[in-house]
């Protein structure tokens, strides 16, 4: 799943370095995420992992860095870590 | 435990009712001579409300937006210059007591706000930004232990009377234009160069000249978090809230004329219902969506604050932009209806209905940060908002 994130990161996040040189925690509006870039990335996400992200996840909080989208994705596909 | 706003004997009620009074005695003074509203702030401060919403062990009084709101709509109605004045003052508070509660130079400075009832002002805008909260051109440049700071502001209200300046800026020069910090600056840590004067349609006592602004300070001066995290949880709903009270405020005043006039209307024709009392019954319909409007907003910023790391969701977001723009264009409607109910003796600048300068001070509310821009945001948000009516089929 991680691979997969980086690769949407890459995509969509519109940052100047490439997601194979983030860090897992690194935090990605730090690096220059956009509000519109964030809401590219999230739609993405969902179709990516066939998911719907509920009201109360879309904060700033839930695409902070690598790790807390998997952390988001996993908790709304169990399992989803391991494929 | 005395009751919230009583001060030396003095209800919250009287306290504000004499800074009203005081506000709207110079209110044409201040709006003829573009001058600042010295003798509203002057009221303010001797009724110790410029700290009110500091944390009471801070030596504030602990106040929220609920309770400021309705000082904003008030002072509006008199002069909407003051009560703008007052709720951006506010608007730097609820940054400080968001994110300054763990340093203690923001607390001592919280405290110096409620002891010595100083005024803060920020500054936002930007040369080659303009209205766009969440990008910054100038950067902090740090040298050990103190900053540098400088910024092409075209606007920066009551820049030159007050206490200190919230900035916006980049983090270091390296960073990108989004990823900002709030800077608060000391008058003693800053030199403005005056570079365009505040000669405008409305709101001309708010002063809100154009400079160039230069500051030196210690870096602990710099809010502990990034700026995007202050705009989501607290800056622009509270930014909403307090600018959409004033026009409320605004509003409220011109109802009150029309309404009068009207009432004026049907004492000379008895048992005649006067022409224009269904335009003023639509337009209290038109006012009552404001009112109800502010009350919601208010109702999810309680919720909001109560988890803000969660709650500052998209849908939230929206909601106060929302605020912001339906209050900005429906309070000039209001306005505008009150202008056609009293007609001729509205469009005078003498006498008891005159709207002028109620006209002149609300047409800046929609372009006080473009609601075209506003808007522009919004839509983004709207792709990924899910209320339930928006939901995927
Ligand atoms: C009374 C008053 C007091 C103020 N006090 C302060 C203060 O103390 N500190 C401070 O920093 N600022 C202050 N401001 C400035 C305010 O915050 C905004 O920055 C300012 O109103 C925007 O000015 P602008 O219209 O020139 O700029 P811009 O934001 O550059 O917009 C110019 C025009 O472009 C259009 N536009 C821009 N973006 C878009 C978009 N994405 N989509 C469609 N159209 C768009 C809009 O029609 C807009 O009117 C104050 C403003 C007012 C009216």
């Amino acid at each position: 799943m991680m691979d997969k994130i980086r690769e949407l990161i890459d995509q969509h996040a519109g940052l100047p370095q490439g997601a194979a040189e983030i860090g897992d925690d690194t935090d990605l509006y730090r690096l220059g995420m956009k509000s519109f870039a964030s809401v590219q990335l999230m739609l993405a996400l969902e179709e990516a992992f066939n998911i719907e992200f509920p009201e109360e996840m879309l904060n700033r909080a839930t695409f902070r860095s690598a790790s807390a989208i998997a952390r988001a994705v996993e908790s709304l596909s169990p399992g989803s870590l391991a494929a | 435990m005395k009751p919230l706003g009583e001060v030396a004997g003095a209800s919250l009620a009287d306290r504000v009712q004499a800074a009203v009074e005081a506000a709207g005695r110079h209110a044409e003074s201040v709006d003829r001579e573009g001058r600042f509203p010295i003798e509203a702030i002057e009221a303010l401060r001797d009724n110790r409300l410029m700290g009110f919403a500091v944390p009471a062990e801070l030596g504030g009084e602990g106040a929220g937006l609920a309770e400021i709101a309705p000082i904003c709509t008030a002072l509006g109605g008199a002069c909407a210059s003051a009560a703008m004045v007052f709720a951006m003052h506010h608007i730097c508070l609820a940054n400080l007591i968001d994110c300054g509660m763990e340093s203690p130079w923001h607390r001592d400075l919280m405290h110096r706000a409620a002891t010595e009832q100083l005024l803060f002002a920020s500054s936002t805008t930007e040369a080659g930004v303009g209205g766009d909260l969440r990008q910054s051109i100038c950067a902090v440049e740090a040298e050990g232990e103190r900053f540098n700071l400088a910024k092409a502001a075209p606007v920066i209200s009551y820049g030159e009377e007050t206490d200190a300046i919230f900035a916006t800026a980049r983090r270091d020069p390296e960073a990108p234009s989004s990823d900002q910090v709030l800077a608060v600056v000391l008058r003693d840590q800053y030199q403005l160069e005056r570079v365009s004067t505040w000669d405008a349609l409305g709101m001309r006592g708010t002063c809100s000249h154009g400079f160039r602004f230069k500051a030196s300070a210690p870096v602990e001066q710099i809010l502990p978090r990034p700026f995007a995290d202050i705009a989501a949880e607290s800056m622009i709903a509270a930014s909403h809230i307090l600018w959409s009270s004033v026009w409320c405020g605004i509003a409220a005043d011109g109802m009150a004329k029309a309404q009068a006039f009207v009432i004026n209307e049907a004492k000379k024709s008895p048992g005649v219902v006067p022409a224009n009392a269904a335009k003023l019954a639509e337009a209290y319909a038109r006012f009552r969506t404001i009112e109800a409007a502010i009350a919601d907003a208010l109702s999810r910023w309680a919720a909001m604050r109560a988890a803000p790391e969660r709650a500052a969701t998209v849908g939230f977001s929206l909601a106060m932009n929302a605020l912001k723009v339906s209050v900005s264009t429906v309070a000039l409607q209001v306005v505008e209806d009150c202008l056609m109910i009293c007609g001729l003796q509205g469009y005078k600048n003498t006498g008891p209905y005159g709207l002028g300068r109620h006209l002149r001070d609300i047409h800046s509310a929609r372009l006080m940060i473009s609601n075209d821009r506003i808007m522009a945001g919004a839509g983004q948000m709207m792709l990924i908002q899910r209320s339930p009516a928006a939901r995927r089929a």
